[in-house]
């Protein structure tokens, strides 16, 4: 068991649901990655999803790519993401899980030298969004080979047979996209009741679900479905327009988490 | 789909015909693939159906043979090019050397380009879906054009991703496509170029999927596109054959095209892979250099990765990002190949090379003046390669260009570049040397270096202009 795996079980133990905040390593400042890691753990996240930039992030929106590109220019690299994960992994109890292209990974020497990279960092997991199930075998191996869960995607347009498939090759847990497209803020709460009970009748895998989410009321109507809210979009932004305003991102994005970690509680909030 | 008489005895040490690929999983060897987010999974599988339903569907082919010839005007021409042979011939180091030229002319198509030969084809493929909206990615706009013309003749909304650099280099299909009614959407995200668009293409029909079809442009991307768009550009190839069987009685020796994504290299390719005795000769974007950043030359500098949802060749650095690219010709300006070019180029069935942005010009205003025809900068490259390769070439052979476009969207950007070094074609050749070396031939005298005039072809020479013209596929 993992580290991803035993989280998951914990919570359920304790009937929890878990708050899986996204960043952009190298955004909004270089070098920031420790600190952001430090203050989504104090604020109440379970797991923290680390994207590591890319140049062409198809599924990603405007909030998300920009920052990516952003992280580039300054000189980001997945060598570095790894090392700052390393320096901060110590001092940190939440589970990292790298959100990383299949491109990366297959021009740092593929699967298996990948993964053996980042768990020496100390990522708990992996989710390469732009692979699908056809496309996993090896990385489903190498991720094996090195203690890492493998979270692949589902997709509202996903065949329930094919859901079954995908959920049965993840470890970890399994990504629910809550809609078509791509990342970013949306204003209603999505609707993903049918969809997790549909998909709970063929696994045990916990559910974590993305794509939208942007609010503590979002945050709510999604965790009394699935088992973990993922939310990046919302915090990316509020991240950079901290930044640009010269405010404290670190206290900013802190706060933020802590209010969206409100709608993990029943009854609380707005 | 190909009409190739079965000739797979192949040498080629691969269990599958290099004719019969992709595999189930849309591989081409080791290449191709879907890499491509789950929410895409299902319109590509969609797609691949539609596409497994049409080839029993004879009203479908009926329909896009019907367009192609009486819409688009196929089949284009197979056009002996008597100056850039003659050029060629110059350029050889013996006399017994110098193959003849022949141009495929894709210019004639409508819309100047081979790029509505894939769009008219994936056009009808979004009315069989039921969907009624499509979109498309374009660099110098071509296939752009060539997406707003085919949905405007087959009554489909079109919106076309255009870097916002591309939009200020090739304002004249902007404007084209604006006629045609298609909205052109400009990308300020990463390069501004090909590549950007591509991406924001993707996005959009991650959204829209349930009532949009993207038409890629080129044979690149997720299975099944590279299968796909090569099939609808084999039309190229499969009329080339029949041509070049009725006119010289036999298959040529060589076939030369550019290759950005690659898409007509693959069309006229594909007629010819397995006849081993046919050279293939694929020409990329060399740009300034070949320093990183410089060239647009995937297949001869780059490195196999994944980009845009498909493992080839793509110039990326050691961690994955893609470089910056370069080429004077804005439909060359991209950082990754079609997968196939890719298994084509391990299996050494295509030989793969680039030219500088500088000898690209130099064989567009030689094309210009020699043949009458003004090319695309991106047909520029395989013209300048053709011409090298031809002059090594025995006398008595054949060598086929696919002259995939015609360049008056480019005039702007050569004129800047080096209109004030175009000198007329007049001060070069005064009439009084004409007159001379007319002279100098009655007295049995070598040939000058000047462009041909009209004495040189007697009216009996074999397969002049018109002569391809009445060939069907």
């Amino acid at each position: 068991m993992g580290r991803i795996d035993d989280i998951f079980a914990l919570a359920r133990d304790e009937n929890r649901k878990l708050l899986m905040p996204f960043v952009c390593a190298g955004s909004p400042i270089p070098g920031s990655l420790g600190a952001l890691l430090g203050a989504m753990e104090r604020a109440g996240a379970g797991i923290v999803e680390v994207g590591i930039p890319f140049s062409d992030p198809i599924a990603d929106g405007p909030a998300i790519a920009s920052a990516m590109h952003a992280a580039l220019e300054s000189g980001c690299s997945p060598a570095g993401v790894f090392d700052e994960v390393a320096a901060a992994r110590q001092g940190l109890s939440i589970g990292i899980v790298a959100m990383v292209s299949v491109s990366i990974v297959s021009a740092m020497g593929g699967p298996q030298a990948f993964c053996q990279r980042a768990h020496e960092a100390g990522f708990d997991g992996l989710i390469i969004p732009d692979c699908p199930l056809e496309e996993s075998a090896a990385l489903i191996d190498a991720a094996r080979a090195h203690g890492l869960s493998l979270s692949l995607l589902v997709s509202p347009s996903t065949p329930p047979e094919r859901a079954r498939e995908i959920a049965s090759a993840s470890t970890g847990f399994v990504y629910m996209l809550a809609r078509s497209g791509i990342t970013g803020e949306r204003d209603q709460a999505p609707e993903i009741g049918p969809r997790v009970r549909e998909l709970r009748e063929s696994t045990d895998r916990p559910i974590a679900c993305g794509f939208g989410i942007a609010t503590a009321e979002h945050v709510r109507a999604v965790v009394e479905h699935a088992d973990a809210a993922i939310v990046g979009s919302a915090l990316v932004r509020r991240w950079r327009d901290a930044h640009e305003q010269g405010a404290d991102a670190v206290e900013v994005g802190e706060r933020f988490v802590r209010e969206l970690a409100s709608g993990l509680h029943a009854g609380a909030g707005a | 789909m190909s009409d190739t008489p079965d000739t797979t005895q192949t040498p080629v040490p691969n269990a599958r015909p290099l004719s019969a690929m992709p595999d189930e999983h849309g591989r081409f060897g080791e290449f191709g693939g879907v890499y491509v987010p789950e929410t895409l999974v299902s319109a590509l599988r969609e797609l691949s159906e539609i596409y497994a339903q049409v080839q029993q569907d004879r009203q479908f082919w009926d329909r896009l043979s019907g367009l192609l010839r009486s819409y688009v005007g196929r089949p284009t021409s197979l056009f002996k090019a008597e100056g850039l042979t003659r050029q060629a011939r110059e350029n050889a180091p013996s006399r017994e050397r110098g193959a003849t030229i022949w141009l495929k002319r894709e210019d004639l198509a409508h819309t100047g380009a081979h790029k509505i030969n894939n769009t008219m084809g994936q056009g009808l493929l979004t009315r069989k879906m039921g969907k009624r909206r499509i979109i498309a990615e374009t660099g110098a706009g071509q296939h752009g054009v060539a997406s707003a013309t085919a949905a405007a003749a087959l009554g489909l909304e079109c919106d076309v991703y255009m870097g916002s650099e591309d939009v200020r280099r090739q304002h004249l299909n902007v404007v084209r496509m604006k006629m045609l009614g298609a909205r052109v959407i400009p990308v300020d995200s990463g390069s501004r170029t090909l590549k950007d668009a591509t991406n924001e293409a993707m996005r959009d029909w991650m959204g829209s999927v349930e009532h949009t079809h993207y038409i890629l442009g080129s044979v690149v991307g997720p299975h099944p596109f590279p299968m796909i768009v090569r099939d609808f550009q084999s039309i190229i190839g499969r009329e080339t054959k029949a041509q070049c069987l009725r006119l010289l009685g036999a298959l040529p020796s060589a076939v030369v095209a550019c290759v950005g994504g690659g898409s007509n290299a693959a069309g006229i390719f594909s007629a010819f892979v397995d006849d081993e005795e046919v050279k293939l000769f694929g020409v990329e974007a060399g740009g300034r250099s070949g320093k990183p950043g410089d060239h647009a030359a995937p297949l001869t500098l780059g490195a196999p990765g994944v980009l845009h949802g498909s493992r080839s060749y793509v110039l990326q650095d050691d961690a994955g990002q893609t470089s910056p690219v370069h080429s004077v010709s804005a439909g060359l300006d991209y950082p990754g190949v079609g997968p196939e070019h890719a298994h084509w180029k391990d299996v050494h069935r295509v030989t793969y090379s680039s030219v500088t942005d500088e000898q690209a010009l130099d064989a567009f205003l030689l094309c210009a003046r020699a043949e009458g025809i003004i090319p695309a900068l991106e047909t520029a490259h395989a013209l300048s390669d053709g011409l090298r390769i031809a002059s090594e070439m025995d006398r008595d052979e054949h060598l086929v260009i696919c002259l995939s476009g015609r360049g008056d969207k480019d005039v702007e950007e050569v004129d800047r570049l080096i209109g004030d070094k175009i000198e007329p074609l007049r001060a070069r050749r005064p009439r009084q040397r004409t007159r001379d070396k007319k002279k100098k031939q009655a007295t049995g005298g070598e040939n000058g270096s000047s462009p041909r005039t009209d004495e040189h072809h007697p009216p009996s020479d074999p397969g002049r202009a018109d002569q391809g013209q009445s060939d069907a596929q």
